[in-house]
C-alpha cells in the first residue's frame, strides 16, 4: 500500500467537493479497492470515504419500487428487502461472505461494475434507475463494459431505484476459487415483460438476453427457453471456464431461475 | 469404557486456549528492538539473464540501510540440498547452486535478485520500486516433456540438461518386468497427472535474524518445521557459523504441510545481513509472494501399467514418472518422486514384479518438495486408479478386485518388490470396516434418490499404504539421505514432580503438547498438567530432525518412551533407597512406588525431591537429579493402512462434484488421542478434497504463474467437505516400536484423491469415460462429458 491521505467525508457535498480536487479516489466498503491498494496496484494519492455518510444508508420501499441508499451494505440490503423484494435479498445474502456483506456497498459495486459482481445483474435485470448526486442514469445506459460505467469522473452513485417485478430469481455458478460467478443470470418478470441479465459471462460485462427475455415474454416457462443457446462469442475464457462451457452455464441458469419461479 | 487422562484418552488439546484467544505467539508476533525490515525484489520473469542490477537511487532513498545483491553473498554458500538420488547407471543426480540472491539468471517468478532493508516496511517497499535491473528475458522450459527434448534452453547453464535424474527402481527388475507385461493375459494402462499444488498454511514465512556482537551469536526465529535442521544446514553449508553460536527458534507456527520443512533463502539472508548491518532484520512473507516462493508440491506426470491373469492376479506394474523439481533443488525436493514413491508402488497388494522409472526435471517454476504426504500421495494416486480402471476393464468388481490382490494378514512381515518390508497390516479388515461404514449395500438407494433430483450418484474406494515414521537413519543414509532420521526427546523431572520434557520434534498444529504430555503421564500415573512439552528451541532441546512425514509420535515419541523408562528405572533406585528395600522388589504405579509384599510406598513428588535434596541419597551409587535423554532411531518405518470410501453427485448440466459423503477405515496401530488422530485425518482428507476437486497451480507457456492469488487457486472451504466418517477400531501395532504407534498425519491427504476420482468416474460410468485429471473442476467434468457424447 502506498500512503494516501484520508477524509472521511460527513456529506455527499464534502466527498463531490473533495473528489474534484486533484488525485483523490471515492471509498466505499473498499472491498475491491483495499486489496488493490494493498497490492500496491493503485496510488490514489487521497481517499475519500463514504463509509460515514449516513444520507447514503437507507432502504425505503413504495409505489412498486425499493429505493436503497448507495453506502448500504449487502447484508443491510439482504435482510431489508427481504420481504419487500426478496429476489434481491437473496442475490444479495449470497455475495461474498460475511465480512464482504457487512463492509460491501451497493454504490460501490455499480461503480466498479466488476464483470463477476453480482449486483450489476441486479440492476440490469430489474431496469433499476441508477441515481448519482448530479443526475438519474437507467440501468440500461450505466453499464459500458468491463469495469466501466457512465459514470463521470468524481461522480457518486447515491441511491438505486429497483421496480419490483412480480417474480424474480437470481442463479448463479460460482467460480471454484474466488467464488464470484463463473455465470450467473438474473430473471425478473413484470407484468409487462421479462428482463433477463447475465453477469460473469461477457468480456462486455453485465448484458441482457435478448432471445431468452422474448421467449420467455411470450411464454414463461422452462420449455421456452429448453432449446435456446447463447452464443459464445466475445465471452470470457480462462482457467476456469472456457467460452463454450460459459455460453453453455448462461442457458442451464436461466432454464434453473425459471424453474424456480414457475 | 474411554479413558479419561492418559494414552488412548481424547485429551482436549491443551494449546488450543492460547490459538483461539489470539495467545499464540508466531514468529511475526517476534519484534525485536532496533530491527529493520527486509523487502525481497522478485523477478517477475520466468527466465532472465541479469545483465545489471542498478541501486544507487534506490540505496539513497528515505530509511534505506542497504541494498544487497549477488555480489554481496560471493564467498557465501547456495542453499543446500540434503538429498543425493543415484541415477540408474550409478551416478549422482546433477546438482545446481541455489544461490541466496540470483546469480547472473532469475529462473523462476519470483527468484529474489535483490533485497532492500530499511528502517520501516513503507520504506523498504518505496525503495524497491526504484531499483533498476536490467533483465533480458530468455525462453522459459516449464513443461517437463519439452524440457527433455535436444535443443532445449537450460534452466542451469552449467548442467548438461534439464535432466536432474533419471532413477530406475529395482532396474535389476526391469527386463523380469517387461516380460510379464508383454506375456500378460491383460494389461491396464493409464496416463495421469498429480497435480502441482500450493500448501498455502494460513501463516505465511517470517524470518527474523538477529546478531549479539557480545556473545558472537547468532538468533533466527522462523517459521519451521524442523529448527534443527535449519541450524544445521544454513549454519554450516550457507553462512558458516558453528551450531554452538546460532540458535534457531521456531515459536508458535500456523500450519507447515511439509512447505516448512526445508531451509529457504530468506531465512540465511536475515541472519547474514544482522551481521552485516548490526541490526535485526525482519521478513515477512506477503500471501502473494507466498504464491510465488513457498515450495510447491506433486506435479507428476506419470504413465502406469499394471498386468493381470485371467482372474485378476496382479502381475508385475510398471510405472513411468516424470517429476517437476522446479528452478533448483529444495531441501528434500530429490527424495520425494524416488524413494517416498516408488518404494509405496506396492500398495497393499501382492505384485511379484515391479519396476519405477522417475525422471527428475529442472523446469522455469517454482521448487517442488514434500507436501503432506510426499511421494506416497502419488504412488497411491496411480495404483488406485489403475486398479479401478482394470476392475472395470476385466468386468471385476473394484472391491473384489482389490480383496483378490491384498497381502493377507498372516503374510506379515511382507517384503514387497521394492525394497521395504512391512511389518503389520490387516486389509481385509479395514476393507469390511470401511464397507460397513460407508453402507455399501445402501448405495443404490441412494443413486436412485439423487437420481431422482437430477443428479449422477458415484460410489469411490481406494486403499492406501504409506510410510511413516521416517526413519531408520542407516537406511536413509544408503537412500542418499545427507542427514540422520532419529528423533530425541529430555525427560527433565523437576524437584518438586512436574516435568519438563525437550523433544527434538516440533507441533504446528498437531496437538503434540497434549498427545506426548498423555504418554508421559501415563507411563508415570501423574497428572498430564504437571508435564510440559517444550519444542522448537535448538537452544532448549536436544538436537532433533523436526516434523514430517507423520514421524513425531512414532520417533520422538518413542524416543520419549526411551527418556522416560530411564526416569523410572533411577527413581526406583532412589525408592528403594528411601524404603530401604531391594530395587528388584520396587514397583511402580500410579505415580505410587511400593515394595512387593508389603505395605511400605513413597510417592513420586517424594523420589523427586530426594533427587534434589539428596540428604538422604545413595551417593555412592546414583548422581542425584533426576533428567534423562533419549536419541531413538528406529528399525523400519511404519506402515499405516487403510481404506477410502467416497460418495460424490455430479451436476449433469454444469459438470459440477459434490463431496457428499466420505468414509475413512484407518489402521494407525495404537493410538493416543482418538480426538486428535481425527481431527488429522479430517484435515488430511480435506486437503485431499482440494487436490481432487479444487485445487491446481497453473504456469502458462512463458513460466507465469496464472494461479498466484486465491481469486484463481481454489482453496477448499468448510461448505466444500461433508461430515467424515472415521474409524480406526482396527489396530495392527507397529512391531518395532514401544508405543505400537504407526502415524496419522498424512494419510487423509494420501487415501483420498483416488477415492474421489474413482467416485466421479463411477458416477459417470455411463458416459465411458476412462479418465479426468484432477482437479475435477466444474468445467473438465462438463468438457469430458460432453467428448464422451460426441464420441471424440
Amino acid at each position: 500500500m502506498y500512503a494516501f491521505d484520508f477524509v472521511k467525508a460527513a456529506s455527499v457535498e464534502e466527498a463531490v467537493s473533495a473528489l474534484a480536487s486533484g488525485e483523490a479516489q471515492a471509498l466505499g466498503g473498499g472491498q475491491t479497492l483495499i486489496p488493490t491498494l494493498k497490492a500496491r496496484l493503485a496510488d490514489p494519492g487521497t481517499l475519500i470515504s463514504l463509509a460515514h455518510i449516513d444520507s447514503l444508508k437507507f432502504v425505503r420501499a413504495g409505489d412498486g419500487m425499493v429505493e436503497i441508499g448507495g453506502g448500504t451494505t449487502h447484508a443491510t440490503v439482504a435482510a431489508e428487502t427481504a420481504q419487500t423484494y426478496p429476489g434481491l435479498a437473496d442475490l444479495a445474502g449470497r455475495i461474498g461472505d460475511p465480512s464482504v456483506r457487512n463492509r460491501g456497498t451497493i454504490g460501490g459495486s455499480l461503480a466498479n461494475n466488476d464483470p463477476s459482481a453480482c449486483y450489476p445483474a441486479a440492476a440490469l435485470g430489474s431496469g433499476a434507475t441508477i441515481v448519482t448526486n448530479s443526475r438519474e442514469i437507467a440501468a440500461d445506459d450505466f453499464f459500458e463494459g468491463m469495469f466501466a460505467t457512465s459514470l463521470e469522473e468524481g461522480e457518486i452513485v447515491t441511491a438505486v431505484k429497483f421496480p419490483i417485478p412480480e417474480k424474480s430469481h437470481y442463479e448463479k455458478m460460482a467460480q471454484p476459487a474466488s467464488r464470484f460467478p463463473l455465470v450467473a443470470v438474473f430473471v425478473a418478470k413484470f407484468a409487462d415483460g421479462v428482463r433477463v441479465a447475465v453477469t460473469g459471462a461477457s468480456n462486455d460485462g453485465v448484458f441482457r438476453w435478448a432471445e431468452a427475455e422474448k421467449a420467455l415474454s411470450a411464454d414463461f416457462s422452462v420449455a421456452a427457453v429448453q432449446e435456446l443457446k447463447h452464443s459464445d462469442d466475445d465471452m470470457i475464457a480462462d482457467l476456469h471456464g472456457t467460452a463454450a462451457y460459459r455460453a453453455h452455464l448462461i442457458g442451464v441458469m436461466t432454464r434453473r431461475a425459471v424453474a424456480q419461479m414457475v | 469404557m474411554p479413558k479419561d487422562s492418559g494414552i488412548g484418552a481424547s485429551s482436549k488439546r491443551r494449546e488450543d486456549l492460547r490459538f483461539l484467544t489470539g495467545n499464540g505467539k508466531y514468529t511475526d508476533d517476534v519484534n525485536v528492538a532496533g530491527q529493520s525490515h527486509a523487502v525481497f525484489v522478485r523477478s517477475d520473469l520466468a527466465h532472465g539473464r541479469i545483465e545489471s542490477i542498478d541501486v544507487t537511487e534506490a540505496e539513497a532513498a528515505p530509511g534505506v540501510l542497504k541494498v544487497f545483491t549477488a555480489k554481496d553473498f560471493e564467498g557465501v554458500g547456495g542453499v543446500p540440498c540434503g538429498w543425493c538420488v543415484t541415477d540408474k547407471h550409478g551416478e549422482p543426480m546433477q546438482e545446481p547452486k541455489h544461490p541466496v540472491l540470483a546469480e547472473g539468471k532469475v529462473r523462476h517468478v519470483g527468484d529474489p535478485y535483490a533485497v532492500v532493508v530499511a528502517e520501516t516496511l513503507d520504506q523498504a517497499r518505496n525503495a524497491a520500486e526504484l531499483i533498476d535491473a536490467d533483465i533480458t528475458e530468455l525462453p522459459a522450459v516449464v513443461n517437463m516433456k519439452d524440457a527433455l527434448k535436444d535443443g532445449a534452453t537450460k534452466v542451469h547453464d552449467d548442467l548438461t540438461s534439464n535432466l536432474c535424474y533419471d532413477w530406475g527402481f529395482v532396474e535389476e527388475n526391469k527386463g523380469a518386468v517387461d516380460e510379464a507385461i508383454r506375456n500378460a493375459h491383460h494389461v491396464t494402462t493409464l496416463e495421469l497427472v498429480n497435480n502441482r499444488l500450493i500448501a498455502n498454511p494460513m501463516e505465511p514465512r517470517v524470518a527474523v535474524g538477529e546478531y549479539d556482537p557480545w556473545k558472537d551469536e547468532h538468533t533466527l526465529w522462523t517459521t519451521s518445521q524442523n529448527p534443527h535442521v535449519i541450524r544445521l544446514l544454513m549454519g554450516a553449508f550457507v553462512l558458516g557459523i558453528p551450531e554452538h553460536k546460532l540458535r534457531v527458534i521456531a515459536p508458535d507456527v500456523g500450519g507447515g504441510f511439509g512447505t516448512k520443512i526445508f531451509h529457504y533463502a530468506e531465512e540465511a539472508f536475515c541472519t547474514f545481513a544482522a551481521k552485516a548491518l548490526k541490526r535485526p532484520v525482519k521478513w515477512t512473507c506477503t500471501r502473494s509472494e507466498a504464491f510465488m516462493s513457498d515450495a510447491h508440491g506433486r506435479d507428476h506426470v506419470s504413465k502406469i501399467e499394471l498386468a493381470m491373469d485371467e482372474s485378476g492376479k496382479f502381475l508385475a506394474l510398471r510405472t513411468d514418472t516424470y517429476a517437476n523439481m522446479g528452478a533448483y533443488l529444495s531441501t528434500f525436493a530429490p527424495s520425494v518422486p524416488t524413494w517416498l514413491h516408488g518404494t509405496l508402488m506396492a500398495g497393499n497388494y501382492i505384485t511379484p514384479l515391479i519396476y519405477v522409472n522417475v525422471k527428475a526435471v529442472f523446469t522455469n517454476t517454482v521448487p517442488v518438495d514434500a507436501y503432506r504426504g510426499a511421494g506416497r500421495p502419488e504412488a497411491t494416486y496411480q495404483l488406485e486408479r489403475v486398479v479401478d480402471k482394470a476392475a472395470r476393464e476385466m468386468g471385476i468388481d473394484p472391491v473384489e478386485l482389490r480383496r483378490r490382490n491384498f497381502i493377507n494378514k498372516d503374510q506379515f512381515p511382507y517384503d514387497t518388490p521394492v525394497a521395504v518390508t512391512y511389518d503389520t497390516g490387516d486389509y481385509h479388515a479395514t476393507m469390511d470396516k470401511l464397507l460397513e461404514i460407508s453402507d455399501r449395500d445402501g448405495f443404490a438407494a441412494r443413486k436412485a434418490e439423487s437420481a431422482a433430483r437430477g443428479k449422477l450418484r458415484g460410489y469411490g474406494v481406494a486403499h492406501y499404504i504409506e510410510a511413516c515414521g521416517i526413519a531408520p537413519s542407516n537406511l536413509v543414509g544408503q537412500l542418499g539421505a545427507r542427514a540422520g532420521l532419529y528423533e530425541s526427546a529430555t525427560v527433565r523431572v523437576n524437584a518438586t514432580g512436574s516435568i519438563s520434557v525437550m523433544t527434538g520434534s516440533h507441533s504446528h498444529g498437531q496437538g503434540h503438547e497434549t498427545s506426548f504430555a498423555q504418554v508421559v503421564a501415563d507411563m508415570l500415573g501423574i497428572p498430564e498438567e504437571q508435564i510440559d512439552i517444550i519444542h522448537g528451541d535448538t537452544a532448549r532441546t536436544p538436537m532433533g530432525m523436526g516434523t514430517y512425514g507423520s514421524r513425531s509420535i512414532a520417533v520422538g515419541g518413542s524416543a520419549m518412551v526411551r527418556a522416560t523408562e530411564k526416569i523410572i528405572a533411577k527413581a526406583k533406585k532412589i525408592a528403594s533407597h528411601l524404603m530401604e528395600a531391594s530395587e528388584s522388589d520396587v514397583e511402580f504405579a500410579n505415580g505410587q512406588f511400593t515394595v512387593a509384599g508389603t505395605d511400605k510406598s513413597v510417592a513420586w513428588g517424594d523420589v523427586c525431591l530426594a533427587a534434589y535434596v539428596p540428604h538422604n541419597y545413595p551417593l555412592e551409587d546414583i548422581e542425584p537429579g533426576l533428567e534423562e535423554t533419549s536419541f531413538y532411531d528406529p528399525a523400519n518405518f511404519t506402515y499405516p493402512s487403510g481404506g477410502y470410501c467416497c460418495e460424490v453427485e455430479v451436476d449433469p448440466d454444469t459438470g459440477k462434484v459434490d463431496v457428499v459423503a466420505f468414509s475413512a477405515a484407518d489402521d494407525f496401530g495404537n493410538v493416543i488421542n482418538p480426538m486428535i488422530v481425527e481431527g488429522q485425518v479430517h484435515g488430511g482428507v480435506a486437503q485431499g478434497i482440494g487436490q481432487a476437486v479444487l485445487e491446481n497451480c497453473v504456469y502458462d507457456e512463458n513460466g507465469q504463474l496464472l494461479t498466484g492469488s486465491y481469486m484463481d487457486y481454489a482453496m477448499p472451504r468448510a461448505y466444500d467437505v461433508p461430515m467424515f466418517t472415521v474409524d480406526h477400531s482396527c489396530q495392527t501395532p507397529c512391531t518395532h516400536n514401544p508405543l505400537g504407534v504407526k502415524g496419522c498425519g498424512e494419510a487423509g491427504a494420501i487415501g483420498s484423491p483416488p477415492a474421489i476420482v474413482n467416485a466421479v468416474l463411477d458416477a459417470l460410468n455411463d458416459f465411458g469415460i476412462d479418465h479426468i485429471d484432477m482437479p475435477l473442476s466444474p468445467q473438465r467434468v462438463w468438457a469430458a462429458m460432453q467428448d464422451a457424447k460426441s464420441g471424440a
